[in-house]
């Protein structure tokens, strides 16, 4: 038998997976080795599980793991349920709903450098616009980010502000798949607006909180940028998360110490991200 | 439309124009006024207009250090969105139209490049191995490498809806594999090219962490890097610090004028990098 050459050859993958295996697989792999060692990028010296010791015996490292879950877990639920709400509204045939779509998304596009130093002047505790607007109406703002009880909630409506745009644009493509027959089928039964959207759109719109859920999730537990623009983890410790951390012990020059906590991420984000996919999957709702 | 459509609009307008469109103004007035004007830190019209001023004095900053990031941000994101668009159409081509065990192994690929976080400090070990820590190359190949996940992604889907009759056809015509791709396939992509194209652009400019770690160094900077560096420099000059802000946010919003569609397109069709 002839084999004859497929017109689908393999060496078109081989660019992709060459850049990908050495630059993203294998560091991945190697971290798990390295994350086992004392490291100076030269040599390395096995200490075995001596800086996830470390690392779960320093409180001010494990306060960035549980700011991480918070910081995941309050983005991501808002921006579901805010999403959500907001991509109803801006799809109920509001005046101007084009405009108000354009002006919520565009955030997205813009540096998020650029957004955290410009929020950062924009909470300054005493000359700041937002404290400055509330003494007006006379609420004495608090220190939005000097505050080490406050400091990571307000770099989560930051993110907010900044990421709200893009799930309301997921919701909106999502809810203009549901078919209008649904809604007009649930008006003739007598269902009210809340009945309409608590059993005909959240389960119809599903594969999109699903997008909305899982993207945000991940988004919010590998989230840097933002919080080092903002408040470089500060004030002390109490806006560090992983990924401040992961930063500042390899500038601190702990490569070993840096990589055990980007491990730790890595199986974080699969503790929380692996099941949450499973469970959407199994709940799938068939019609 | 209805009345209480009208004023629903019209209050969620005013609504969000406090929320997401003062921020932009508080940028732009800040980057015109003067430094005293400025440090006051005021939401207030300019004293003294001095856009130009301000524009050319960042310009100037550190030996035009700004329009060496502007070069350096612009060479990493065309040459790397070019390689994501042929090796992402590639593997997207292949995956969707050769089925076989690899597969699965792929699929698993992409997802992981979608997921999990880079391992920062080995990755720098890597780098340095292969002599490209610290280059521009090394800046390319890695948002390649991080990019990948999505894009295969997006062109594995738009690929699924081109009919295979017209691969036949050119198999019949005696085409060669690659001539196949690049002159029947290639071509088709086109929407979702410029998709990929958009999308990736205004994620590898806008990237912050990335050049931090791997491109570190004043000849390497890039646009965001200059922001940052800019912020304690600039900690009394805060209309010149606005004035970088409305520079970098400049290039998105171009992009965002001419292509608001294929960007939320593109946003929405798959996943989108952390």
């Amino acid at each position: 038998m002839i084999k004859r050459k497929s017109p689908y050859p393999y060496w078109f993958v081989l660019p992709a997976a060459v850049i990908f295996t050495v630059l993203f697989l294998a560091p991945t792999v190697a971290s798990f080795w390295f994350s086992l060692t004392r490291w100076d990028l030269f040599t390395t010296q096995f200490i075995g599980l001596e800086n996830y010791e470390q690392f779960f015996r320093e409180p001010f490292l494990v306060q960035g793991l549980v700011n991480t879950v918070i910081y995941a877990v309050l983005t991501s639920g808002t921006k579901t349920v805010l999403g959500l709400l907001l991509a109803v509204l801006l799809t109920s045939g509001l005046w101007g709903q084009g405009l108000l779509r354009t002006v919520i998304f565009f955030p997205v596009l813009v540096s998020t450098i650029g957004v955290g130093i410009t929020f950062s002047v924009l909470m300054h505790p005493t000359r700041g616009l937002i404290n400055v607007a509330l003494a007006a109406i006379g609420i004495h703002g608090p220190g939005w980010l000097t505050d080490p009880a406050l400091a990571l909630y307000s770099i989560v409506f930051v993110d907010l502000w900044k990421g709200i745009g893009l799930a309301t644009v997921i919701y909106i493509a999502g809810l203009a798949s549901i078919s209008p027959d649904y809604y007009e089928a649930a008006r003739i039964d007598g269902a009210t607006r809340a009945q309409m959207f608590f059993r005909v759109t959240v389960p119809l719109v599903k594969p999109a909180t699903v997008t909305v859920v899982t993207l945000s999730l991940i988004g919010g537990l590998r989230s840097f940028d933002l919080i080092w623009a903002m408040t470089r983890g500060g004030p002390g410790f109490s806006s560090d998360v992983l990924a401040s951390v992961i930063y500042k012990q390899y500038q601190a020059g702990f490569y070993g110490l840096s990589t055990a906590g980007n491990v730790i991420l890595f199986l974080l984000i699969g503790l929380i991200v692996l099941p949450l996919t499973a469970w959407f999957n199994r709940k799938e709702v068939d019609l | 439309m209805s009345r209480r459509q009208l004023y629903t609009g019209i209050a969620a307008l005013a609504a969000c124009g406090v929320i997401f469109v003062l921020p932009f103004l508080f940028i732009f007035i800040t980057a015109a006024k003067t430094k005293q004007d400025a440090a006051t830190l005021r939401f207030s019209w300019p004293v003294e207009w001095q856009l130009w001023q301000n524009f050319m004095e960042v310009v100037q900053t550190r030996n035009y250090m700004l329009l060496l990031a502007y070069f350096n941000s612009t060479v990493i994101t065309v040459v790397a969105v070019t390689l994501l668009v042929l090796f992402g159409a590639m593997v997207g081509y292949v995956l969707q139209r050769r089925p076989s065990r690899w597969n699965a192994v792929i699929y698993g690929c992409v997802l992981a490049g979608l997921m999990i976080p880079p391992a920062i400090v080995p990755t720098i070990w890597v780098l340095q191995l292969l002599g490209l820590f610290k280059t521009l190359s090394g800046m390319v190949l890695i948002q390649v490498a991080y990019g990948l996940g999505f894009t295969v992604l997006l062109f594995r889907s738009f690929i699924a809806a081109i009919p295979r009759d017209l691969d036949e056809a050119a198999i019949i015509d005696g085409a060669k594999p690659f001539q196949i791709f690049f002159r029947v396939i290639l071509p088709l992509l086109k929407p979702v090219t410029v998709t990929v194209i958009v999308v990736q652009s205004i994620a590898i400019f806008n990237d912050f962490t990335n050049p931090l770690y791997y491109l570190p160094g004043r000849e390497n900077v890039t646009v965001q890097l200059t922001l940052y560096n800019f912020q304690g420099q600039f900690q009394t000059q805060f209309n010149l610090l606005f004035m970088n802000i409305l520079l970098v946010t400049i290039p998105p919003l171009i992009v965002f004028i001419f292509f608001n569609r294929q960007i939320v397109a593109g946003m929405t069709a798959g996943a989108v990098k952390g």
